[in-house]
């Protein structure tokens, strides 16, 4: 009895030295965001590896997920006799959920995991105790720049997303079933506000952009220093991050389009 | 030296591709195209109802738009609602100009009407349209006709 009693009492105690270190890690990336911007070529290093080697995937599915859009949409509509909003909802669902959403899944799939690796295996290859050794803070040196451009990188990544989903949308809306080109833009022009719309999308992506690379930097800085650490940690990435992106949508969608 | 030119120029062109897209999204599929930035001056109109209007809903004449509803308050002096509306500074309408709040098709979004009369005078800054009619509510709408309906019934007892 008092063994069950102790072992909770550990098991709690741990979980809240965890979610306390896990803040203090987060407060230290975020006091470190300007130093990592007074040094942009450590920052364009990681936008290149984060953001350009992303955009082909993303490009990708956004452009299949605009496709499934507009065919669902069109079935959905046409038969209330509503064709013309399809636009409307293409780029409704896409602007405010989509967009944001999946882009950051995809973008915890292919860019948090290889920073978790990353990280990882520095830490494995004791390179960021050798660090250390010489004065140079692995946290601002390694980790801050991949955090910055993980928020610079995460916004555009969405809007992409959520533009070349509008133009599948109406590829396959307008040119393949041949819903009407002018009713399709107007409809989505009058539906969609600049910004309860679309800046709250990219409210959305950065929020979606700090959580990603604070999960992947942290689960790969506390990582197990062993192979297999780090093969669970850049698991545990994918999944806490996906987790809490999916979580934070939900509050998120309910604090902006709640009350109207 | 070139492989770091590469790197800035594919970054670069990334950037730009992602603000583009934010862009397109804010010019092509949301209504900051249409945003008239143009000089306004404001009038108010009181309804005894004004249903489901809400800010920044159109003003129309003629079908045109010529204005935005600027903000909604409630009088408690004279228990009606106060809508200021934004007109555009290129239109003038008649001091008699009369205002409704109609719905754009069947269950569409609810917007103000402007008609104009015939007066001279034309309305200006802080001016007040003094013919309105509210919105019709379907509710006051169905309980008139059976109270009709229950009229006749009597009649022909």
């Amino acid at each position: 009895m008092i063994g069950l009693l102790e072992r909770w009492g550990r098991q709690v105690r741990l979980g809240m030295a965890e979610v306390g270190y896990g803040a203090r890690f987060f407060l230290r990336l975020c006091l470190l965001i300007p130093a990592a911007l007074a040094r942009p070529r450590l920052v364009i290093d990681q936008l290149h590896f984060i953001g350009n080697r992303s955009l082909s995937i993303i490009l990708v599915s956004g452009l299949f997920v605009g496709f499934v859009l507009g065919l669902q949409g069109y079935y959905t509509l046409q038969r209330y006799g509503s064709a013309e909003a399809l636009g409307l909802l293409v780029a409704l669902s896409l602007v405010r959920e989509l967009g944001p959403v999946v882009a950051a899944l995809l973008f915890a799939g292919r860019a948090g995991t290889s920073l978790t690796a990353e990280v990882g295996l520095m830490k494995a290859g004791e390179q960021l105790v050798a660090m250390e050794m010489m004065a140079v803070d692995p946290v601002a040196r390694v980790l801050a720049p991949r955090f910055v451009a993980a928020i610079i990188a995460m916004p555009l990544l969405a809007a992409l997303f959520s533009a070349v989903g509008i133009l599948g949308g109406w590829g396959v809306g307008v040119v393949l079933i041949g819903v009407d080109d002018g009713s399709f833009w107007s409809q989505m022009q009058t539906g969609v506000d600049v910004f309860k719309d679309v800046g709250n999308g990219i409210v959305k992506s950065v929020v979606f952009g700090v959580i990603c690379a604070f999960t992947a930097l942290f689960v790969g800085y506390e990582a197990q220093p062993t192979p297999e650490g780090v093969s669970r940690a850049t698991t545990t990435t994918v999944v806490a991050s996906s987790l809490a992106v999916l979580g934070f949508d939900f509050i998120l969608t309910a604090l902006m389009f709640g009350t109207t | 030296m070139t492989d770091r030119r590469a790197v800035d120029v594919m970054v670069g062109a990334f950037v730009l591709l992602g603000l583009g897209a934010l862009l397109f999204l804010a010019l092509k599929s949301a209504n900051l195209g249409s945003f008239s930035t143009g000089p306004t001056y404001s009038m108010q109109a009181r309804f005894d109802n004004i249903g489901g209007l809400k800010v920044r809903a159109p003003v129309k004449s003629a079908g045109v738009v010529v204005g935005r509803v600027s903000s909604i308050s409630f009088d408690d002096k004279s228990y009606q609602a106060t809508v200021v509306v934004a007109m555009d500074q290129r239109y003038k309408f008649p001091t008699d100009s009369s205002a409704k709040i109609l719905t754009s098709g069947l269950l569409g979004e609810q917007y103000l009407g402007l008609e104009a009369g015939a007066e001279e005078k034309t309305l200006g800054e802080g001016d007040r349209i003094r013919m309105t009619q509210s919105a019709v509510v379907l509710e006051n709408l169905i309980s008139q006709f059976l109270f009709s309906k229950a009229e006749q019934g009597v009649k022909k007892e």
